[in-house]
């Protein structure tokens, strides 16, 4: 049933885009053209960071080491129910959007994207965003040092939302 | 910062593979790396093309002024220290929704914009004010609706149903920004009692 309703989404969302803009007397053939002239350019942007880190972390993985801290804290994952691939994403997540996406991207080539530790990445990923980077980047356009309880907060909420991915994860995909 | 964690997880991993005979598997690694880089920036960029061909209706066919007006009452409710029809509550509404609808680099003029705004009914410029913090916390909970990154990600490795996620990531992003907007409410309570008590207590 959930498949379903997912399957549905995009499709869904695809015509009722098309049917405002229709609406809207747009010209959505030239528009919708107009729009992808970025994609290149947002792929272009991206690479850089992306391929920077995922080369270390692909001499991170292939090193062991990576293998190693996770079985460090493989005992109290294991208590947790926490799949041990998830880890270095959970941390990585608040810290860094490129290196958060390095890491989901290595999850997913070494456990296919449809395993369940696949979907829960995939699921934590989207659950919050670069908590540090957002901060430092608003506050500091105006100006304002004092950030009071905005970092303490947003790290709960980073934290509700891993594991409630995990948790989600579990339940809808097991 | 990056700069650090990116030299310390490979000079250690290379010791460290080294000295554990690993040195064969690093130099593939990297290869391998660098080679599946490629590969799935070139399948992003076409995934990509159809999301952002989508945007540019949503944009040109005025959507997201018509989602955050909806959006009007909840705001208000959020940044109570806002004045009504202070300009900033407009530029939040919009980061909000264009947040929502997977539009990154629409959502951050925009929220740039309600800093600024916000900046303006600020008494004191250095400290944030609880509206800031609010906006801040609602912000890195992430409010994306859709996660596109995510998905084309999965297309382009692989995945034969990348769209399985959309359900159980908004609901994982509505659980953070809830925790986060009660964890701001919280701790907004929490220093003004203890602000309270410095002065009289």
């Amino acid at each position: 049933m959930v498949e379903y309703i997912s399957d549905l989404m995009i499709p869904l969302a695809i015509l009722a885009i098309l049917l405002y803009g229709k609406r809207k007397k747009v010209n959505m053939y030239d528009t919708f053209a107009e729009g992808t002239k970025e994609s290149f350019n947002t792929v272009l942007s991206v690479f850089p960071n992306l391929i920077t880190m995922l080369i270390a972390i692909g001499i991170f993985r292939n090193s062991g080491l990576l293998d190693f801290i996770i079985s460090l804290f493989s005992p109290l994952l294991k208590a947790l129910h926490i799949p041990e691939e998830v880890l270095p994403l959970a941390i990585m997540r608040p810290i860094s959007g490129s290196g958060s996406t390095a890491i989901l991207s290595d999850i997913l080539v070494n456990n296919h994207p449809d395993s369940l530790v696949g979907k829960m990445a995939s699921t934590m990923m989207g659950s919050t965003e670069t908590t540090f980077y957002v901060i430092a980047l608003y506050l500091g356009s105006i100006g304002v040092k004092k950030h009071r309880y905005t970092l303490k907060a947003s790290l709960i909420a980073d934290l509700a939302g891993m594991v409630a991915a995990i948790a989600i994860s579990y339940i809808m995909f097991a | 910062m990056i700069n650090k964690i990116w030299f310390y997880m490979m000079a250690v991993s290379i010791v460290y593979g080294i000295l554990n005979g690993n040195a064969k598997a690093i130099t593939e690694g990297v290869i391998a790396s660098s080679v599946q880089t490629v590969e799935m920036c070139i399948t992003f960029i076409g995934v990509w093309a159809l999301w952002l061909g989508l945007m540019e209706i949503v944009k040109k066919s005025g959507l997201i002024t018509v989602l955050s007006n909806a959006m009007y009452p909840i705001i208000k409710r959020l940044f109570p220290d806002v004045p009504k029809g202070h300009p900033a509550l407009g530029s939040i509404s919009l980061n909000f929704t264009a947040n929502m609808l997977g539009l990154g680099n629409a959502a951050t003029p925009f929220g740039l914009r309600a800093m600024k705004e916000l900046q303006e009914i600020n008494e004191d410029k250095e400290v944030a004010t609880d509206s800031m913090c609010m906006f801040l916390v609602i912000n890195t909970s992430s409010i994306q609706l859709i996660p596109t990154t995510v998905i084309a990600l999965r297309a382009s490795l692989g995945s034969s149903e990348p769209t399985s996620i959309i359900l159980s990531s908004l609901l994982a992003t509505s659980v953070s920004t809830i925790i986060g907007v009660m964890a701001a409410l919280v701790l907004r309570r929490k220093e003004a009692i203890r602000e309270r008590k410095k002065n009289y207590g």
